[in-house]
C-alpha cells in the first residue's frame, strides 16, 4: 500500500501527452471490448429477425424458387384454419401454465422468506432441480407419468373410481399436460425471484406487522405481495414471451404425430406449427410469416399485460 | 419486555403447514426425476405394473447397452458437453469483459450502446429461425457444433449482470492506481478486475452451460447426422425408436439429466444465490 502510494505521488502530475494516449488506447479496447456482442448479436440475432419480416413476403422454397408474393403468405395464414387452432391452442396452454405457476411462486417464496425456517437451503435447492432438468427429459416422464394405461396418475384416479383419461389425445387433457410441465420446470425458479425481491424487504418490517397482531395471510396479502410487484410485472412478460415460444413439449407428447401434436391438432402450438410449415413442408416464406404474426403476439400481449398490471398497482 | 418479546416470538414461528406445504413441493420437484430413475432400471413388464414399483429394479445396464446401441449416446453426451462448456465459458469471459467496459471505461457511445444492449433482450429470437438457419447455410455451418456454440456467446443480460457486479465491487481508486503503476486496460481487467468478478462469472458461466445442455428447438433444426446430435436430439431419436422398450427414452433421459444433477448437487448452492442476489432487487 505504501509502495502503492508513494509511487502513485511520484507519478504525479501525468504527462498531458501520455494521458491523451492512454485515453485514445482505452477508448479503442473498449469498442474492442464489447464487439463480440454487437457482431455475434447482429449476425444470429438481429439480422435474422428482420430478414424474417422480407422472407415473409417471398414463396421462399429452400431447394427452389424464392417468388415474390407481397402479403399473399399473410392472407393464407389469416384464412388458415390450422393458424387459429394453433394460435387458440398457445394462448390456452400458456394460460393454463402462467396463472397457476405464478400464484404458486409467490405463496411459496412467502414461506421461504420466513426468518426461522429450518432447511431452507435445502428447500431453495428443491424447488430449482427443475429448471436443471431438460425439457426433453421432462416430456417423456411426464407422459409416462399421465399415459392413459400404464400412468401413475390415471391408476391413482383409478383408485378413486375415476375412468382412465386419455390426456395426449384429447384437447384440454393435452393443454393440461402440456401446462403441468411448464408450471413444474419454472415454479421454482420464480419463486426464487420473488424470494430476491422479498429479502430485500427490512425483516422488521414483518415482525412488527406480527407484533401488531396481523396474522399470516394479513402479512402475505399486505406486505409480500404490493412489495413484490415490480417483480411480477417482469415475471408476467417474461414468462408470456416465453409461453408463447413453447415448442418442446408438444413436439415430443404426441408420438405417432409429433409435428401436428396429435392426429387432430390438439396440442399444436404456433412455435409448432412455424417449425412444422418451414422445415416439415419446407414453406419458409409462409413459416417466415408464422414468426412474424408469433412477434406480433407477443408484443399486443406483453404490453397487454404491462397496462393490467400497472393498473392493478395504481389500484 | 420479556412478555412482549415472547408474544412477539409466538406470532413469528414457522407453523407446521409451512413445513407441510415445503414438503410438498419438494416431493413434486423430486418425485418425476425419481420415477425416471425407476423406469429406467427396470423392465416394461415391471413399470407398466400397477401398484407401481417403488424401488429400482436391475436392469440398467441392459437398458443403457440398448441406448447406446440405439443413437451413439456417448458422443452425444461428450457433444453437449463440449457445447455447454464454450458457451458457459465463453459467457463468462465476454460478459465481464463488456461490463468492465461498460462498467469502468470512457468513451464516446458508451450509455446509448448499453441502452442497445439492454434492448436486445427485448427481441424474441427464437421465431426467426428460418433465417437463422439461411444464414448457418450460407456460412455453410449446417450440422455443426459452432452452428450452437457462436450464437450461444451472446448473452445481453450476462452483460448488463457484470457491468452491475463490476461497478460494485471495483472501485475507481483501484483502477487509478493501477494505472499509475502502468498497467495496461487489458491488464487491468484481466489480472485485477476478472479474478475480483470471478464468483460472479462463475454463476453467469452455469447458468449459461445450464441452459445450452438443455437447448431443444436451434439443435433440432440445425444438426442432422447422429454423431452430431446433442444428448437432447438424442432423447428425441431414442423416442421415435419408442415400442422397442418403454424404458428406453427414460433411459436415454437418465443419462442425460443425471450429469446435470450431479452438477447441481456441488454448485446449486451458487445458482441459487446467484438468483438471489439478481437483479430484481428493490
Amino acid at each position: 500500500m505504501t509502495a502503492t502510494l508513494s509511487r502513485a505521488s511520484r507519478a504525479a502530475p501525468p504527462q498531458p501527452g501520455a494521458r491523451k494516449i492512454k485515453g485514445v488506447g482505452e477508448r479503442l479496447s473498449a469498442y474492442a471490448y464489447i464487439a463480440p456482442f454487437f457482431v455475434v448479436f447482429g449476425v444470429f440475432g438481429l439480422f435474422p429477425f428482420a430478414f424474417t419480416f422480407y422472407v415473409a413476403l417471398f414463396d421462399w422454397n429452400p431447394i427452389g424458387d424464392q417468388v415474390f408474393i407481397g402479403f399473399d403468405n399473410f392472407t393464407r395464414m389469416f384464412g388458415d384454419p390450422r393458424f387459429w387452432n394453433a394460435a387458440g391452442n398457445t394462448v390456452s396452454i400458456w394460460a393454463l401454465s402462467t396463472v397457476p405457476q405464478l400464484l404458486l411462486a409467490l405463496v411459496l417464496a412467502h414461506v421461504l422468506n420466513h426468518a426461522r425456517l429450518r432447511f431452507a437451503l435445502f428447500f431453495r435447492m428443491s424447488v430449482l432441480v427443475p429448471y436443471v432438468t431438460s425439457v426433453a427429459a421432462t416430456a417423456i416422464v411426464f407422459v409416462q407419468l399421465f399415459d392413459r394405461d400404464y400412468g401413475l396418475l390415471n391408476w391413482l384416479l383409478g383408485l378413486v373410481g375415476v375412468e382412465p383419461v386419455d390426456f395426449v389425445q384429447s384437447t384440454w387433457g393435452s393443454h393440461l399436460l402440456i401446462a403441468t410441465m411448464v408450471t413444474w420446470r419454472w415454479f421454482g425458479y420464480t419463486t426464487l425471484l420473488y424470494l430476491a425481491s422479498l429479502q430485500s424487504l427490512p425483516r422488521s418490517v414483518f415482525e412488527a406487522a406480527a407484533i401488531d397482531g396481523a396474522g399470516p395471510w394479513q402479512r402475505f396479502r399486505h406486505i409480500s405481495v404490493p412489495s413484490l410487484r415490480p417483480v411480477i410485472i417482469f415475471t408476467v412478460v417474461t414468462s408470456t414471451i416465453g409461453g408463447l415460444q413453447i415448442f418442446t413439449e408438444p413436439l415430443l407428447i404426441a408420438t405417432g404425430a409429433p409435428l401436428t401434436c396429435g392426429a387432430v391438432r390438439q396440442c399444436q402450438t404456433l412455435t409448432l406449427f412455424l417449425y412444422e410449415q418451414g422445415f416439415g413442408q419446407f414453406e419458409f416464406g409462409y413459416g417466415s410469416a408464422v414468426g412474424v404474426a408469433l412477434f406480433v403476439m407477443v408484443v399486443a400481449i406483453a404490453a397487454l399485460n404491462y397496462l393490467l398490471s400497472t393498473r392493478i398497482k395504481a389500484d | 419486555m420479556t412478555t412482549t418479546t415472547s408474544r412477539h416470538r409466538r406470532l413469528d414461528r414457522v407453523r407446521w403447514w409451512t413445513y407441510l406445504l415445503l414438503g410438498v413441493a419438494t416431493v413434486v420437484c423430486l418425485f418425476p426425476l425419481y420415477w425416471m430413475f425407476i423406469v429406467a432400471t427396470t423392465d416394461t413388464a415391471t413399470a407398466t405394473r400397477m401398484p407401481p414399483e417403488v424401488l429400482p429394479g436391475g436392469n440398467f445396464l441392459h437398458l443403457a447397452g440398448l441406448v447406446v446401441d440405439t443413437v451413439p449416446f456417448v458422443q452425444s453426451l461428450l457433444n453437449s458437453l463440449a457445447v455447454a462448456t464454450a458457451i458457459g465459458a465463453g459467457q463468462a469471459v465476454l460478459c465481464a469483459l463488456a461490463g468492465f467496459a461498460f462498467a469502468k471505461l470512457r468513451f464516446p457511445g458508451r450509455n446509448a450502446l448499453f441502452l442497445v444492449v439492454v434492448l436486445t433482450m427485448t427481441v424474441p429470437t427464437q421465431l426467426s429461425v428460418i433465417p437463422q438457419y439461411l444464414i448457418m447455410s450460407e456460412l455453410g455451418w449446417v450440422d455443426t457444433l459452432q452452428a450452437l456454440i457462436v450464437p450461444g456467446l451472446a448473452s445481453a443480460f450476462g452483460i448488463f449482470w457484470m457491468r452491475q457486479h463490476i461497478s460494485a465491487t471495483i472501485s475507481d481508486e483501484l483502477m487509478q492506481a493501477a494505472r499509475i503503476d502502468g498497467a495496461s486496460t487489458w491488464q487491468v481487467f484481466w489480472r485485477i478486475a476478472f479474478p475480483i468478478v470471478r464468483p460472479a462469472a462463475f454463476v453467469l458461466g452455469l447458468f449459461g452451460f445450464v441452459t445450452a445442455w438443455n437447448d431443444f428447438l436451434w439443435p433440432f433444426i440445425v444438426l442432422k447426422s447422429p454423431e452430431r446430435y446433442t444428448a437432447q436430439i438424442a432423447i428425441k431419436a431414442l423416442q421415435n425408436s419408442y415400442d422397442v422398450d418403454l424404458g428406453l427414452a427414460m433411459s436415454g433421459s437418465f443419462l442425460a439429466t443425471v450429469p446435470l444433477v450431479l452438477l447441481f448437487v456441488l454448485v446449486g448452492r451458487r445458482m441459487v444465490a446467484g438468483i438471489l442476489e439478481g437483479a430484481f432487487k428493490g
